[in-house]
């Protein structure tokens, strides 16, 4: 299931929270800029509710969360299911022994980095970002996990972008989003 | 060694062992980011479900109540702390971040690092005046950054009520570059 077909009376709230800035960070991006969320303490609220009735109870141990927005979804859904949070950063930000995955940009490639031993093999996981777009992201966090066995339940994100088709690059994983933005 | 104010012995027996159990978990990586950095790594407290819902659950007892509608968290390790507390206390979530990160017009601010400078900015916007914020990271250090996050809140007018860490490293003397601000930390770091 993607976005709540029937929708749910929060979504609508959660959408109009969310502020487009035209041409950031560059000519022709429609920028999705969830902070405005962030300041309507109400949408905030249901928007992490909203993540945590689909996976409170359903014996995920892991949110992965995508730096840095991916920050600011994933711990309190983690702190609501009881799971571990476990942040996916940008080169040389983690201090310990990391396990890098290389993605490809529209110009060049970035890397995706998760420490050594955060999760186990046979944890359930899910992965959080505030946005997908192209997909590509959410595709390198997919990877890390699964190659240190980690079973990849879901990916959440508050919006998607479908003309990216982002879901498509996710193969076999499901993508659950609040807001679909065309 | 904890730092607090008064607290009635009750709240010593209770808490003492949470933050045992939040220090025992904190992970310290030798010569990160340089040689002779003892890198004080939260991931591992993040790890340990129950004791990361301590840590949120000591500061919200904190703050509940106090009429505080801004959490302003500093980028990034501040967003991991940040918004849970403001959930639990009703306030709002204010992301303060590195340069060009944010979408919307904002105010900035610079600071000072050991080797040249860096800059804070918060969207313009984001807090009215008079509002009652707390400023979270994960840790102070020479409390450079917290100072330039103090600034931009106050700049717009709002009033910092506290700034709060899980961390603090006493040697650096970041509590002395607060300006008289309050700091409340769960764990010492010699």
């Amino acid at each position: 299931m993607a976005s709540q077909d029937e929708q749910d009376p929060r979504i609508s709230k959660i959408s109009s929270a969310i502020r487009v800035i035209p041409n950031f960070p560059k000519p022709g991006i429609m920028f999705q800029d969830i902070t405005t969320l962030l300041l309507d303490t109400k949408a905030f609220r249901d928007t992490i509710d909203l993540f945590v009735e689909r996976y409170g109870g359903k014996d995920i141990s892991v949110v992965a969360g995508i730096e840095a927005r991916g920050f600011i979804f994933g711990p309190p859904i983690a702190l609501a299911i009881g799971a571990k949070f476990v942040p996916m950063r940008k080169p040389n930000k983690l201090p310990g022994e990391v396990i890098s995955e290389e993605y490809s940009l529209e110009y060049g490639t970035d890397i995706m980095e998760m420490h050594v031993g955060a999760v186990q093999a046979g944890e359930r996981a899910l992965i959080i970002d505030d946005l997908i777009a192209t997909g590509g992201t959410l595709c390198a966090a997919i990877k890390l996990l699964e190659r240190v066995g980690v079973h990849v339940v879901e990916c959440a994100c508050v919006i998607e972008l479908p003309e990216l088709k982002g879901r498509e690059r996710l193969g076999d994983k499901p993508l659950f989003v609040l807001v679909s933005s065309t | 060694m904890l730092v607090r104010e008064q607290l009635t012995m009750s709240d010593y027996r209770d808490k003492d062992p949470l933050i045992h159990g939040i220090q025992s978990k904190i992970r310290v990586v030798p010569n990160f980011p340089k040689p002779g950095i003892m890198f004080q790594d939260i991931t591992t407290l993040l790890l340990d479900p129950k004791a990361f819902k301590d840590t949120i659950d000591l500061f919200v007892e904190r703050y509940k109540g106090k009429n505080i509608s801004v959490v302003a968290g500093i980028e990034a390790r501040g967003f991991i702390f940040g918004p849970p507390i403001a959930l639990e206390i009703g306030a709002k979530f204010v992301p303060l971040r590195k340069p060009k990160k944010l979408p919307g017009k904002v105010i900035s601010e610079e600071y000072v690092l050991e080797y040249g400078k860096d800059c804070l900015e918060m969207h313009v916007g984001a807090v009215e005046p008079g509002e009652r914020a707390l400023v979270v990271d994960d840790l102070i250090a020479t409390g450079g950054t917290l100072c330039a996050a103090m600034q931009l809140l106050e700049r717009v007018g709002a009033e910092v009520v506290e700034c709060a860490c899980v961390i603090e490293l006493p040697d650096l003397k970041g509590r002395e570059r607060l300006n008289g601000k309050p700091l409340y930390v769960l764990v010492e770091s010699h």
